[in-house]
């Protein structure tokens, strides 16, 4: 058991968080950027892609850096420190993630290829309006056609789906057959697009499928299963994002109590508030611990999903914690859009809501209660 | 990073386990997991069982017993002590004097002390707290005046844990009253509780229990030989003493444990004919305390990781916190699962109510102790806000 990053490990933090700051240190920076289609940088994405970070976890022979979730998790924190909008674990986490794991070796040759290089984004849709965080397809349905196949149905909200240039999609296949996953070109025809923004500067989507040719992504089938297996390694990534994020809410708002001055003294005079300041860093550090436990877990090759919703159930907490505290400490400042720190509490909030939020977690974990006497982080593999 | 232990680690673990589980007598480890106090015979029972395979005072210097161990080798020795119900070495001589005196004491006392202090053939309490000085300690007022070649003792002490059991106490006393400083008057004595001039008085607790106690001092002459370090220092080496305290006060094998436990007995108790671990809410409760507990054992894992100096890390702090909720928690859910059958702590033969659900009431009205001692958690977020936020 080591929690301590090695200095490759150090070197890509300090790399990628000399990047960002560059571009997003300046708050202002940002909240101009979302204002605009595609809600991100894509000069900021080219440099990301010469970094090396956007083929981070794919493997070499594919275009890809070949390396590990701990990796990926550095990245995503950095991110969340200063919520860039760049869809780094959409498109690279989620959507590539499922066309390495699942994909033909064509496949993943040419889109991780090109997703590495920053050419190609794609975007993974999934979610369906009547449903909510299954791993499953029910909505949009998937139908053979001579060699390939067609989609309908809509998929909503499709997190950057309308700027993305090919989408990773998730249908149910006939007879109960399971959920089989596809892709489809963004130009493809009967594929209707509607783009809008989300309250934390994001993008998502309205995706319409008529008839939509498609091709099977990897040998076809039932791949609820991989996609269950995405799903909880883009949960770990999200915690790490969001422990990026309630990093700087949580000293921002304490640089805020140094200086703001009211009753004619600075505000950490005031006990009522640092105390409360030091609940969320108590919240922060426990959430810390359980994401980069998550990341190693994937690592060892263990029980992701139930170490996922662990790091889940723990971030959700902690982000809604320490997201709302960090307004009410500010005050009045904390809910206008010149000001940052509400920013990052509207991050948190979508990053609660994408994927599975505490409660979903805690139910899931319910269920498995009964199955171990005590949970033990140091056995290894972890079996949930 | 890396999640998993090393071989050699995962074999100190199961040595550990073995250990544990085998060589310290059942019928106490019985009474720990049944959550009944202890006889002054059964701690000592317990603790020479460690002190003979060399396995109670690890984190002592070598050459008086210690095991020159790593950090991860204390924290797994703890936490398979705390899974196994084994009773932790007395904090008092194992975690507060006996480093104390092995830091700072002079060679006449380390000899004449840390032997029997790590085989508990000296009971040690603790004279720290008063009734003007709980949490702002250092406004301690027992004084000590020196007369000749002794120290003339006078002044009270409260929340003596097992002073009834005790041979000899550490006590702050303040040597400097005009010290511009209140921490800079204080010194470290140390005397038997039946020195004449000293007296006793138990304090009943809300779970009927006795514990702790008030103790006196009515010129106590106590030899000048028996300050420990410096004069005037006292104050120093309480910081070092509370600091080894926070150290394995998140107790998370112990709620491990307890929750073990808790889930055993939902699965005894019914309710609209299924056990009451498959109702949803109290799955989920359960769920949420495990994952709650997994969070604080990581977070003392990492802490563990990063406190090689010795110097206990700044979110030790979060270990005391959250680790006093957990207990708390876990010993609420267990009051809760009990329901009705809660009320029952004294009954005794003739009455249907299991042991456990006898003692889950007493024990989580004593439980509200552990968010207060060991330097309350108000004390512990005014550090996290001073020392780490620099508030």
């Amino acid at each position: 058991m080591d929690f301590n990053f090695d200095s490759e490990q150090n070197d890509l933090r300090e790399a990628v968080r000399g990047l960002l700051e560059r571009a997003y240190g300046d708050s202002e920076v940002r909240r101009k950027l979302v204002a605009n289609d595609p809600g991100f940088d894509e000069k900021t994405w080219s440099r990301l892609a010469e970094m090396g970070l956007l083929g981070l976890p794919f493997a070499e022979e594919h275009g890809g850096m070949g390396a590990g979730p701990v990796e990926v998790a550095i990245v995503a924190e950095e991110m969340g420190r200063v919520i860039a909008p760049e869809p780094f674990i959409e498109a690279v986490v989620l959507a590539g993630g499922l066309i390495a794991a699942v994909g033909t070796d064509e496949q993943k040759g040419e889109l991780l290829g090109a997703l590495a290089e920053g050419t190609t984004i794609p975007a993974f849709a999934h979610a369906e309006t009547g449903t909510r965080w299954v791993p499953t397809a029910s909505a949009v349905t998937a139908t053979q056609a001579g060699d390939g196949w067609t989609l309908s149905g809509t998929k909503e909200p499709v997190p950057n789906g309308a700027r993305a240039d090919v989408l990773v999609v998730s249908a149910a296949l006939a007879g109960d057959g399971g959920t089989g996953l596809f892709l489809v070109q963004g130009d493809a025809s009967g594929l209707t697009r509607t783009g809008y923004r989300t309250h934390d500067g994001g993008r998502a989507a309205n995706v319409r499928f008529e008839s939509t040719p498609a091709v099977a992504l990897g040998a076809g089938g039932d791949q609820t299963a991989a996609i269950e297996r995405a799903l909880a390694e883009a949960r770990i990534a999200y915690s790490h994002e969001s422990i990026g994020a309630m990093d700087t809410a949580l000293r921002t708002t304490a640089e805020y109590l140094k200086t703001r001055k009211q009753f004619g003294v600075t505000l950490n005079r005031f006990q009522a508030l640092t105390f409360r300041a030091a609940d969320m860093y108590v919240s922060l550090e426990l959430a810390r611990s359980t994401a980069l436990w998550a990341s190693m877990v994937q690592d060892a090759g263990g029980d992701v999903v139930s170490a996922a919703d662990r790091a889940r159930l723990q971030t959700s907490r902690a982000g809604r914690h320490i997201g709302k505290e960090a307004i009410q400490l500010h005050g009045g400042i904390g809910v206008t859009a010149e000001y940052k720190v509400g920013h990052y509490t509207s991050r948190l909030t979508a990053i609660d809501h994408l994927l599975g939020d505490g409660d979903w977690a805690a139910d899931r974990l319910a269920a498995g209660v009964a199955a171990h006497e005590t949970v033990d982080p140091l056995g290894a593999p972890y079996t949930g | 990073m890396r999640l998993q232990l090393s071989p050699e680690l995962e074999a100190f673990r199961e040595e550990m386990r073995t250990f544990f589980t085998t060589q310290v007598p059942q019928e106490i480890r019985d009474k720990v997991a049944a959550h009944r106090h202890l006889s002054k015979d059964e701690y000592v029972a317990a603790q020479r069982a460690l002190n003979a395979a060399g396995l109670a005072v690890p984190h002592w210097p070598v050459e008086w017993g210690g095991k020159d161990w790593t950090p991860l080798q204390r924290h797994i020795w703890r936490e398979e002590m705390q899974l196994a119900n084994v009773p932790e070495p007395l904090a008092f001589n194992a975690s507060m004097i006996g480093p104390v005196l092995a830091a700072f004491g002079n060679q006449e006392q380390k000899e004449r002390f840390l032997a029997k202090t790590a085989n508990l053939d000296i009971w040690w309490c603790q004279g720290f707290s008063e009734p003007d000085a709980g949490s702002d300690l250092a406004s301690l007022r027992t004084t000590a005046v020196r007369d000749g070649d002794d120290w003339v003792v006078n002044g009270q002490k409260t929340w003596t844990t097992l002073g009834q059991y005790a041979d000899w106490i550490f006590c702050l006393v303040r040597t400097d009253p005009t010290a511009e400083k209140k921490q800079r008057g204080i010194s470290l004595l140390v005397f038997p509780m039946d020195t004449p001039g000293v007296t006793l008085r138990p304090i009943e607790l809300i779970d009927g229990g006795f514990e702790v106690n008030e103790v006196f001092f009515e010129d106590v002459r106590v030899p000048a030989e028996n300050l420990v370090g410096e004069e005037n220092r006292g104050w120093d080496y309480a910081k070092f003493l509370l600091g080894n305290e926070r150290v394995g006060i998140a107790r998370v094998g112990a709620t491990k444990r307890l929750i073990a436990q808790a889930k055993e007995y939902a699965q005894e108790i019914s309710e609209g004919g299924r056990p009451l671990l498959e109702n949803p809410r109290m799955a989920a409760r359960v769920a949420e305390l495990e994952n709650e507990l997994l969070a604080l054992e990581l977070t003392a894992l990492r802490v563990v990781a990063n406190s090689a100096d010795g110097k206990p890390h700044p979110a030790s702090s979060v270990l005391k916190l959250r680790g006093s909720e957990l207990q708390q928690a876990a010993m609420e859910l267990v009051v809760d699962i009990a329901g009705p059958l809660s009320v029952s702590s004294f009954a005794e033969e003739g009455s249907d109510v299991p042991d456990w659900a006898r003692v889950a009431t007493p024990s989580y009205l004593n439980y509200r102790k552990v968010s207060i001692y060991g330097g309350s958690n108000e004390v512990q977020r005014t550090i996290i806000a001073g020392t780490i936020l620099g508030l």
